[in-house]
């Protein structure tokens, strides 16, 4: 059953994907030069509907939250990282397997990377685990808890700052 | 847009999918399943070296932590690639290639040299991801949907990695 379901919710998933065009390795440079911000826009109209939509669930009930907590160094480091990958390979780890499917067999070497990578991190997770976890731990937080705020509230304040910056970018014709 | 959906109707659904996933998961799995594709490699990665060594896996503090092998997260990561096939066929959009245009116009034709791009580029994707704890979906999506502050750190993180390499990388150019 669960696989069931985690496999129809990534095939509905992978066909926005190649109908939005994020699985275009030029799209992601594009971004990253700032001169297509298409992988922006689907993040961030993404996050705005998913804002509301989760809040409203947990507010009636129907679904709990599932916070990543926060290391503020590992989260910092882990996220440049991030980015200096991003910038090279063109892709994110779900938009490498999903390119394949569009043909761009390149990702197949990013996803074999990848998995390279996951065995390196398991490794010398010790490591970081006695130098930068321990910098800024500061658990499961988020904006409405430290902030002692509606959360249903504060994730329709948040969309509309989001809806501000989406109809910005389009005024200023990015 | 040349046969494509804008972004913005791109990413309303991609939001729609996970408040759906979030709230068929919870009811019938007993426990919310956000967006996330990162993790999937740790999984995979550790069934592979479960066959080659099992007892490395078995005394792994991060293996134990996130335990090897196929869940949920592992068939979304699987499933991406099955729907945008479908997507690609659909539309008349499958075409196999090596090397992207923009990394060709800069570094050539080599397959070889892309080839160890991409394995690169992915490797540094995923140990940054496990050690930010999520990647632009996992933190991007899911953890600025929640408003978590670990996912503001994050994603702050990608763009100050990322612009400036992509910028020395390929330069300013407008497509």
């Amino acid at each position: 059953m669960e696989l069931v379901i985690g496999l129809v919710t990534g095939i509905l998933w992978g066909y926005i994907f190649q109908r939005t065009r994020i699985l275009r390795f030029e799209k992601h440079v594009g971004l990253l030069t700032l001169t297509d911000l298409t992988v922006l826009k689907f993040l961030l109209t993404g996050v705005l509907i998913g804002a509301i939509g989760i809040q409203i669930l947990t507010t009636l009930g129907l679904a709990t939250y599932h916070l990543k907590p926060t290391f503020v160094l590992a989260n910092l480091l882990g996220g440049v990282i991030y980015g200096l990958g991003w910038a090279i390979l063109g892709y994110c780890p779900g938009t490498a397997p999903g390119a394949v499917g569009e043909g761009s067999l390149d990702g197949i070497f990013a996803v074999l990377g990848g998995l390279c990578g996951a065995m390196a991190f398991a490794h010398t997770y010790p490591f970081w685990q006695k130098t930068v976890y321990g910098v800024g731990a500061l658990g499961k937080i988020s904006l409405p808890a430290i902030l002692h705020f509606p959360p249903l509230l504060l994730g329709i304040i948040f969309a509309g700052l989001l809806l501000a910056f989406i109809l910005f970018l389009e005024k200023m014709g990015w | 847009m040349r046969n494509g959906w804008s972004p913005y109707m791109g990413g309303a659904l991609t939001g729609l999918l996970l408040i759906l996933s979030v709230l068929v998961t919870q009811q019938l799995l007993g426990a919310p399943k956000y967006l996330g594709t990162s993790t999937a490699y740790v999984k995979v990665a550790g069934l592979i070296e479960r066959a080659v060594s099992p007892e490395t896996v078995a005394t792994n503090a991060y293996y134990q932590k996130k335990k090897p092998g196929i869940d949920w997260k592992v068939m979304l990561v699987l499933g991406v690639p099955i729907g945008a096939f479908i997507a690609a066929v659909r539309n008349r959009e499958f075409r196999l290639r090596l090397v992207p245009d923009r990394w060709q116009e800069r570094f050539g034709p080599s397959p070889a040299l892309r080839a160890a791009g991409a394995f690169i580029g992915g490797f540094l994707i995923i140990y940054g991801a496990r050690l930010a704890g999520g990647c632009p979906s996992g933190h991007g999506l899911s953890g600025m949907s929640q408003m978590a502050i670990s996912a503001f750190i994050v994603v702050a993180g990608f763009f100050a990695g990322g612009i400036p390499l992509a910028l020395l990388l390929y330069g300013r150019k407008k497509d």
